[in-house]
C-alpha cells in the first residue's frame, strides 16, 4: 500500500509539474490541481497508515488501545481541501475572465502591455 | 504567560469585516466602519505590544488544549511589533481608500477583503504552529487574489495569471514541506519542532524540508529568482491595494522565512552560503530591474524586490547583529514601502498618468506636499540621518566583520542605484517642465472636495512622521530591534512560554 | 434542461436533500459529517433545482440572494468561537449544556460553530455556482 502511494504521489507531482510547464491555462491550472493533490497524499502516508485501527475510544475505555491511525493527517487534509477548493474555484473564474477579456488561453500572449522596458 | 487578549486583533478585524458584509451596498456606512474598526485596531495592537513589551512573550492555547496538542497562538515581541505596524499601515490605507478607491469597487466587496487580508496578516504573526501558518497565509492570499482583480480590468487579469499561479505554488511546496516535517517528528507546533527536529537521525530529510520552507517562503517574498510575479502584478491594481501589497505581503515571507529559519531550523554553513548568494542576487537584480523603468510603479516593485534583499541578507549573515540591521529594515520597510505606492497614487490623481515621461512639475504646483515627498524618498535612499541609512550601517558593518565582501557590494550597489533611481524620478515627476496633463478624467485631484484631498494626503503626511522618527528616534527602534533579535537567537524562553503549564 | 423526469425528481429530492444536510449536520459531533459537508448537501439540493427548472426559477424560489448567508453564518461562528473568552476561557473552548436534547444529543458552543458553518458553505457554494452558470 505505502509503495503504491509512493509511486502515485511521485506520479502526481511529476504530471503536475509537467503540465505547469505548458504554455495554456487550463493545462496550467490542472497542473496545480495534480500537484495540490500529491501533497495531501503525501500528508497522509506520512501520518503512518494503519488500516482499520480508526483513533476511536471505545466504549469501556478512557484512552486508546493498541495500535491506531493518527488523526491529524487526515485533519490536515480536509483543511488542505477545504482550501484548495476555494482557492481552485476562484482561479477557474480568473482563467474564464482573462480568457473572455483576451480571447486567448495561450500564456505567451498575455501581459501584452508589458511594453515598458 | 496565557493571555486571551492577543487574539483580539484577529477576531476584530473579522468582527469588522462581517459588519461590513451586512453593509454590502452602502458605501458611506462602509467606509465609517471601516475606520473606525482600524481606529481600535490600532489601539488594540499599541496595547497588546506594551504588554509584550512589559511582560515578555505571551501564549494563548486555542480551545484551552495545552500545546503541542493545541493550536497555540505566540506574541513576542517581534509579532506584537509587526501587528502594530500592520495595523498602522492598514489604518492609513483604509483612510486613503475613502478617497481612493471608486464606489464601484466598494460595492463589490473591497473593504471586507481588506479586513480579511489584515485578519489574515494578523493571524500569521501570532501563529506557533506551523499548519495554523499554512491557513493564516491562504485566507492572505485568497485574499489578495480578490484584490487583484475587484475591478476586472485587462492589465490586472493579466498580471493576476502570474501571482495566482506562483502564490498556489509556493503554497503547495509549503504544504509539502509540512507533510515531511509532520512525518519526521510528529508534531507541528514550532516551539515543539525546534526541541524535537535536533534529534532527527535523518539529517538529509531535514535539510530537504529546509530548503522546500526556503523555497515556498521565497516565492512569497520574492525573492531571487522567484520573484518575476511581482513586478508583473503590483502594477496593476490601484494604489491603495498596491500599498498593502508591497507593504505587508511579502514582509509576511520574510517573517515566516525569519521565524522558521532561528526557531525550528539552525542554519548551517551550506544554507548560510545559500541565503547569502540568494540575498545579494535579490540586491543586484532588484535594483538592476529598477534602472530602465519609466513608470513609477513599476519602478517601485522592483525596489520591493531589491530591498528584500537587505532583510534577507541580515538573514543570512547570521548574527544578532545582521538580525537587528534586517529587523530594523523590516520596520523601516513596511511603513517606507506602503507610504511611497500611496504617494504614487496620489501623483496619479495629480497628473493622470504613471509613466515618469509624462510627469513633471509637481513641486512647482504642490510645494508643500513634495517636501513630505521628499522626506519619504531620502529616507528610502537611507541619506543618514533617515532611517533607510541605521540599518544598512549594521549590515555593512556585520557583513565586514564576517568577510563576505560579495554581500557587502552589492548591498553598497545596491544603495547606490536606489539613490540614482530615485533621483531620476525626483528629476523627472517634480522638477522637469510640467507636461500637458493627459488624461483629464483621471487627473481629478484639483476637483475634490478639501476633505476628499485631506483624506489622501493625511495618510501620507502620517507614515511620513513616523518614517521620521523612525530615523530622528532610531535608538529606540534600534533598542527594540536588538530586543527581539537576541529573543530569536535564544529562543528557551520562546518554548518555555508555550510548554508553560497550565495553572 | 427540460426533462419532465429530472423535474419532478427534483421537487421530490429538493426537501430531502435538506432534510438529509440537517441531519449530517447534526451527527457531526459523533459520527462523520458535520457543518461543511451538510452546507455542501445542501448547496446541492438547490443547484439540482436549478439544472431541472433553470436558474430564475431558484432564485424565485429561494428568495433572498445566496450571498446573504455568508455574513448571518460567519456571525455565529464568531460568537461561539468567542463567547468562552467572556467566562475567562481560551478561545473556541467548549461549552456544554449538562442535560441532552432529545433526537440531537446534547448541545454545546461546537453545534452552533458548525450552524455557522454550514451557513457559510451553502452560501459561498451557490454564489460561487450561481456566478459561474450565470456567466456561461
Amino acid at each position: 500500500m505505502e509503495f503504491l502511494l509512493v509511486l502515485l504521489i511521485g506520479l502526481l507531482y511529476a504530471s503536475g509539474t509537467y503540465m505547469m510547464f505548458r504554455r495554456s491555462m487550463v493545462k496550467l491550472l490542472l497542473g496545480l490541481i495534480l500537484i495540490g493533490n500529491g501533497a495531501n497524499l503525501l500528508i497522509f502516508l506520512v501520518g503512518d497508515i494503519n488500516k482499520g485501527n480508526p483513533p476511536v475510544i471505545p466504549r469501556d475505555f478512557s484512552s486508546l488501545q493498541g495500535v491506531y491511525s493518527d488523526p491529524i493527517p487526515q485533519a490536515l487534509i480536509l483543511t488542505a481541501i477545504v482550501i484548495s477548493f476555494g482557492l481552485q474555484a476562484f482561479a477557474i473564474v480568473l482563467l474564464k475572465r482573462v480568457y473572455l477579456v483576451t480571447g486567448t488561453d495561450d500564456l505567451d500572449q498575455l501581459n501584452s502591455d508589458d511594453q515598458d522596458i | 504567560m496565557t493571555d486571551p487578549y492577543i487574539i483580539l486583533p484577529v477576531l476584530l478585524h473579522l468582527l469588522t469585516a462581517i459588519l461590513l458584509i451586512f453593509c454590502w451596498k452602502k458605501v458611506r456606512a462602509q467606509k465609517i466602519i471601516s475606520v473606525a474598526g482600524n481606529l481600535v485596531i490600532v489601539l488594540l495592537a499599541f496595547g497588546l505590544w506594551m504588554k509584550v513589551w512589559n511582560l515578555g512573550i505571551l501564549t494563548m492555547q486555542g480551545g484551552g488544549w495545552e500545546a503541542p496538542f493545541g493550536i497555540t497562538f505566540v506574541a513576542d515581541t517581534l509579532s506584537a511589533t509587526l501587528m502594530l505596524l500592520t495595523a498602522i499601515a492598514g489604518l492609513a490605507v483604509a483612510i486613503y481608500s475613502c478617497a481612493g478607491i471608486t464606489k464601484n469597487r466598494i460595492q463589490y466587496g473591497y473593504f471586507p477583503i481588506v479586513h480579511f487580508l489584515l485578519m489574515g496578516l494578523n493571524g500569521a504573526f501570532l501563529a506557533g504552529d506551523i499548519f495554523n501558518l499554512y491557513v493564516w497565509f491562504e485566507v492572505i492570499i485568497i485574499s489578495s487574489f480578490v484584490l487583484m482583480t475587484l475591478g476586472g480590468r485587462k492589465p490586472q487579469l493579466e498580471g493576476a495569471i502570474n501571482y495566482v499561479t506562483m502564490n498556489l505554488l509556493a503554497s503547495v511546496i509549503f504544504l509539502t514541506a509540512i507533510g515531511i516535517l509532520y512525518g519526521l517528528t510528529g508534531s507541528l507546533n514550532m516551539a515543539d519542532l525546534s526541541i524535537k527536529i535536533a534529534n532527527i537521525e535523518n539529517r538529509e530529510l531535514v535539510h530537504v524540508t529546509a530548503i522546500l520552507f526556503f523555497v515556498g517562503f521565497g516565492i512569497k517574498s520574492a525573492v531571487f529568482p522567484l520573484y518575476f510575479w511581482l513586478p508583473s502584478s503590483y502594477n496593476t491594481p490601484p494604489s491603495a491595494i498596491a500599498a498593502i501589497f508591497g507593504g505587508l505581503l511579502t514582509k509576511v515571507g520574510i517573517y515566516a522565512l525569519i521565524r522558521v529559519f532561528t526557531l525550528i531550523y539552525i542554519p548551517d554553513s551550506f544554507l548560510k552560503g545559500v541565503f547569502l548568494f540568494v540575498a545579494g542576487a535579490t540586491l543586484v537584480t532588484g535594483a538592476i530591474g529598477a534602472l530602465g523603468k519609466t513608470d513609477i510603479r513599476r519602478l517601485l516593485s522592483y525596489l520591493i524586490i531589491c530591498h528584500i534583499g537587505y532583510m534577507l541578507a541580515g538573514l543570512a549573515l547570521y548574527t544578532e547583529q545582521a538580525m537587528t540591521g534586517a529587523l530594523f529594515y523590516l520596520f523601516h520597510d513596511i511603513v517606507i514601502k506602503t507610504n511611497l505606492f500611496l504617494i504614487a497614487g496620489l501623483i496619479y490623481k495629480i497628473a493622470g498618468t504613471y509613466k515618469m515621461s509624462e510627469l513633471g512639475g509637481i513641486y512647482r504646483r504642490y510645494p508643500k506636499l513634495s517636501l513630505v515627498m521628499a522626506a519619504v524618498f531620502f529616507s528610502l535612499v537611507g541619506i543618514p540621518p533617515l532611517s533607510g541609512f541605521w540599518p544598512k550601517l549594521y549590515l555593512i558593518s556585520e557583513s565586514l566583520n564576517s568577510g563576505s565582501y560579495i554581500l557587502l557590494a552589492s548591498i553598497l550597489i545596491a544603495s547606490f542605484i536606489t539613490m540614482y533611481v530615485i533621483a531620476k524620478l525626483w528629476a523627472e515627476v517634480f522638477w522637469k517642465e510640467p507636461m500637458v496633463v493627459t488624461d483629464l478624467k483621471a487627473a481629478g485631484f484639483d476637483a475634490l472636495s478639501n476633505f476628499k484631498k485631506q483624506l489622501l494626503v493625511i495618510p501620507v503626511i502620517a507614515l511620513t512622521a513616523l518614517t521620521l522618527y523612525m530615523g530622528f528616534g532610531a535608538q529606540h527602534i534600534a533598542v527594540l530591534a536588538e530586543r527581539i533579535s537576541t529573543e530569536l537567537f535564544h529562543h528557551q524562553p520562546y518554548i518555555d512560554a508555550v510548554f508553560e503549564p497550565k495553572n | 434542461m427540460n426533462s419532465i423526469i429530472l423535474r419532478t425528481a427534483s421537487n421530490y429530492l429538493l426537501p430531502m436533500l435538506i432534510l438529509f444536510s440537517v441531519f449530517v449536520l447534526l451527527r457531526g459531533h459523533y459520527e462523520p459529517g458535520g457543518g461543511f459537508v451538510g452546507g455542501l448537501v445542501a448547496a446541492i439540493a438547490f443547484v439540482l433545482h436549478s439544472f431541472a427548472h433553470g436558474l430564475k426559477e431558484t432564485r424565485r424560489f429561494l428568495r433572498i440572494h445566496p450571498g446573504v448567508f455568508i455574513p448571518i453564518g460567519l456571525l455565529l461562528s464568531l460568537i461561539s468561537a468567542v463567547l468562552p473568552m467572556i467566562g475567562g476561557q481560551s478561545l473556541m473552548t467548549g461549552l456544554w449544556f449538562n442535560e441532552p436534547v432529545p433526537v440531537i444529543g446534547l448541545i454545546g458552543s461546537a453545534l452552533f460553530f458548525e450552524i455557522g458553518v454550514y451557513f457559510v458553505v451553502f452560501g459561498v457554494t451557490l454564489t460561487m455556482l450561481f456566478t459561474i452558470t450565470e456567466s456561461v
